[in-house]
């Protein structure tokens, strides 16, 4: 069975139609691509997947390892263990990010029915996680996010995957405003991820990433549908042609369809 | 202005019952402190919202409740009952039930030599004290009718001197617990720390009740003196239950070069007044007035400040962080005066508020009155709400609803809680405003609520 299957969703954002009829599906152990140009729907996916509520899915549905993903809260999503990457991490004054981490590594444990880690528990494993990032242990006891540089934060967020061990990640625009020191880094931290039993979804405007990340699939996203489908080689055509070619191929599918 | 005399009848009453009571064992000096406050009182009567220190605060229900003095009812407890309230580390702890001092309750042993601890009444039937020549020396009771009134039953509270260079560690714990009753009770608590030169102390004023929820109104004043260099922490926790009257002053008269941190949690009460004023009267002086308040149901806390920088070189600092659920009403008042001859005054003032229901309200209001011409002053309030994207970004890494609001309300508490130095103190608070907002994220609404900031940084600058 697949980790994750996606049929016909349709979702809406104050009023305004996004995903028109969206189909995926990805198994354990592939990692994908979602290309597409700005207003696409390629975050809007995303924020759909980790559950935010303040999008209105219309139709269509989504099993996650068999189980409705539309039925579940945020954190029930992350305790069956999706995680998604913010492409903006959320500034949190006032709470430590090693106390962040450490509630949340066991919430999922707690729903999974493994004993809590005590932060005797977590540290080393915390440490650990740090050098994969190669970030600096100071970021320990400072707030989640706060201060944090761009390519900080997303690091940071790479962290958290890699302690949260999700079975499905969502890389929303990592990429984006990294230096190319840092992109390499990040995409370091999420190869050394990879993972036959785990899945990833990396969101990108732009192919740069992938140079780092080898895709197994990409697809290309346009006006709310995945219009076409391919291996690495299609980020690199979409890299010299643009997006102009596979909008304009959509654009003549599109009336007939709708 | 007209007074409805009736409204003050039964203070009369309990006035000159006290009087015959006390006359014998009075020191002609206290009797006519107490008159002349009474007299004070009679002629202003309880303030309206049409005074302008009172604008946000409605006092009808206080004024309609016919409160009559606790005096001579107080229970007795056994100390089983009041070991709920227990701080550990406490340098000493006195314990008053209904106002009065039990003795037999308290712990005064544990203080370094140089320290007086005391029930005010005990120190004043005592041999010549410092109590004579501070009592009632600072206080303006002109000012406030509420402090008139706690001067003409002043009786009894906490009484506290720290020699020169003496320094207590542990905090000095001032437990006030008012029990239940059948008919409306009114406390005077009457408080009076003395630090003297180069010394150093914190004092926590914690009030509490005890049993049914009765109408009860502890009307308290503190007067806290901190001469030359002394460092002083003074604590105000406000934990009573919903019927609950808390008013309260704290009046600090800071000499050159002391340094005064005021810290008040407001988390009990129907309807809490909080009077903060320091009066920063040598040069050099540091003042910190840091507060926090957390309000539901249909409480009223109010928060009304008065700095007075009335010598050049001296700084204050105040941040209060109120939040505020369901029908709750918070109020924050920062008067700032900066008298003619205090230049190179450096004031700040920040208000940070949380609603967490659309029936919640916050008053901020900032006043500033500037006499000389080169100071700094800044005033600034905000009032959000528990933002979405960081309740999403903890619920989206596994942490539930509940305890991600949990941990967002503990960060906005925190802010307040960590200014608190002296960590005995800062971990017996934390306790007790984790608990309040435990309740507070689990009562909240699951929903998304968009985020809302509106807010003001101002500046005031003169050179």
């Amino acid at each position: 069975m697949s980790l994750l299957q996606i049929h016909n969703l349709h979702v809406k954002i104050g009023g305004h139609e996004i995903l028109k009829g969206l189909d995926l599906t990805i198994n354990a152990g592939e990692v994908h691509s979602i290309m597409g140009p700005n207003g696409s729907g390629k975050s809007t996916l995303a924020q759909v997947l980790s559950r935010r509520e303040s999008y209105e899915v219309t139709e269509g549905e989504i099993l996650f390892d068999g189980k409705d993903l539309l039925a579940m809260k945020p954190e029930e999503a992350a305790c069956e263990g999706v995680f998604m990457a913010f492409q903006y991490p959320v500034e949190i004054p006032g709470i430590g990010n090693a106390y962040f981490l450490r509630s949340a590594l066991n919430a999922i444990r707690k729903y999974r029915g493994l004993d809590e880690l005590d932060a005797m528990d977590f540290l080393p494993l915390f440490r650990e996680r740090l050098k994969l990032l190669e970030m600096d242990e100071k970021l320990l006891n400072r707030s989640v996010n706060e201060g944090f540089s761009g390519g900080e934060k997303k690091r940071n967020e790479i962290l958290q995957m890699a302690m949260l061990e999700p079975k499905l990640a969502i890389l929303d625009e990592t990429d984006s405003g990294l230096d190319i020191d840092a992109l390499r880094i990040v995409a370091q931290g999420v190869n050394a991820l990879r993972d036959p039993d785990r899945a990833m979804i990396v969101v990108t405007h732009y192919q740069r990433l992938l140079n780092y990340i080898v895709p197994d699939f990409v697809h290309v996203l346009v006006d709310g549908r995945i219009v076409r489908s391919g291996g690495p080689e299609l980020a690199l055509e979409l890299e010299s042609k643009g997006y102009g070619w596979v909008e304009d191929e959509a654009q003549q599918v599109a009336p007939a369809s709708a | 202005m007209a007074v409805e005399t009736a409204q003050l009848e039964s203070y009369l009453e309990d006035f000159t019952e006290f009087v015959r009571q006390t006359e014998k064992d009075t020191p002609q000096w206290l009797r006519d402190l107490r008159d002349a406050a009474f007299a004070r009182f009679c002629e202003v009567g309880f303030p309206t919202p049409r005074d302008e220190d009172w604008r946000f605060t409605n006092l009808a229900a206080l004024r309609r409740t016919p409160f009559r003095a606790a005096r001579g009812n107080a229970a007795r407890l056994s100390k089983n009952d009041v070991a709920a309230w227990h701080m550990e580390d406490a340098a000493a702890r006195l314990i008053f039930v209904d106002g009065r001092f039990a003795p037999e309750l308290s712990a005064l042993d544990g203080v370094p030599e140089g320290v007086t601890v005391n029930g005010l009444q005990r120190e004043l039937a005592g041999e010549a004290s410092a109590v004579t020549e501070h009592l009632g020396r600072y206080l303006n009771i002109e000012r406030d009718p509420f402090c008139a009134l706690n001067t003409a039953f002043a009786e009894d509270g906490a009484y506290v001197h720290v020699k020169r260079g003496v320094v207590v560690e542990q905090p000095i714990h001032l437990l006030f617990i008012s029990t239940s009753a059948a008919t409306p009770t009114v406390t005077h608590p009457r408080n009076l720390i003395v630090v003297e030169d180069e010394s150093q102390a914190s004092v926590v004023e914690d009030y509490v009740s005890l049993g049914a929820e009765t109408p009860a109104f502890s009307n308290a004043v503190t007067e806290l003196v901190a001469r030359g260099s002394a460092s002083v922490s003074h604590i105000l926790i406000e934990r009573e239950h919903l019927q609950s009257y808390n008013f309260s002053t704290l009046r600090i008269e800071q000499a050159r070069s002391a340094n005064v941190a005021s810290h008040s949690l407001l988390l009990g009460g129907a309807l809490v007044r909080n009077n903060v004023h320091p009066v920063l009267a040598g040069e050099g002086g540091e003042c910190l007035i840091n507060g926090l308040f957390i309000g539901s149901g249909r409480q009223h806390l109010d928060n009304y400040m008065l700095v007075e920088h009335a010598s050049p070189h001296c700084a204050s600092r105040q941040f209060y962080n109120g939040i505020l659920d369901e029908q709750a009403h918070g109020v924050f008042h920062g008067r700032i005066i900066v008298h003619k001859d205090a230049q190179k005054t450096d004031a700040k003032q920040t208000n940070r508020n949380l609603l967490l229901n659309d029936d919640a309200q916050i008053d901020t209001k900032p006043q500033l009155e500037i006499y000389a011409d080169d100071v700094k002053c800044t005033h600034g309030a905000t009032i959000g709400q528990i933002e979405d994207n960081a309740l999403f970004y903890l619920r989206s890494r596994g942490i539930s609803a509940v305890e991600a609001r949990r941990l967002l309300l503990e960060a906005f508490a925190g802010e307040c809680l960590d200014r608190i130095k002296e960590k005995p103190a800062r971990e017996y608070a934390r306790v007790i405003v984790d608990r309040y907002l435990s309740a507070l994220a689990i009562a909240a609404p699951a929903g998304a609520v968009p985020f809302v900031r509106s807010g003001a940084e101002n500046d005031h600058q003169t050179s």
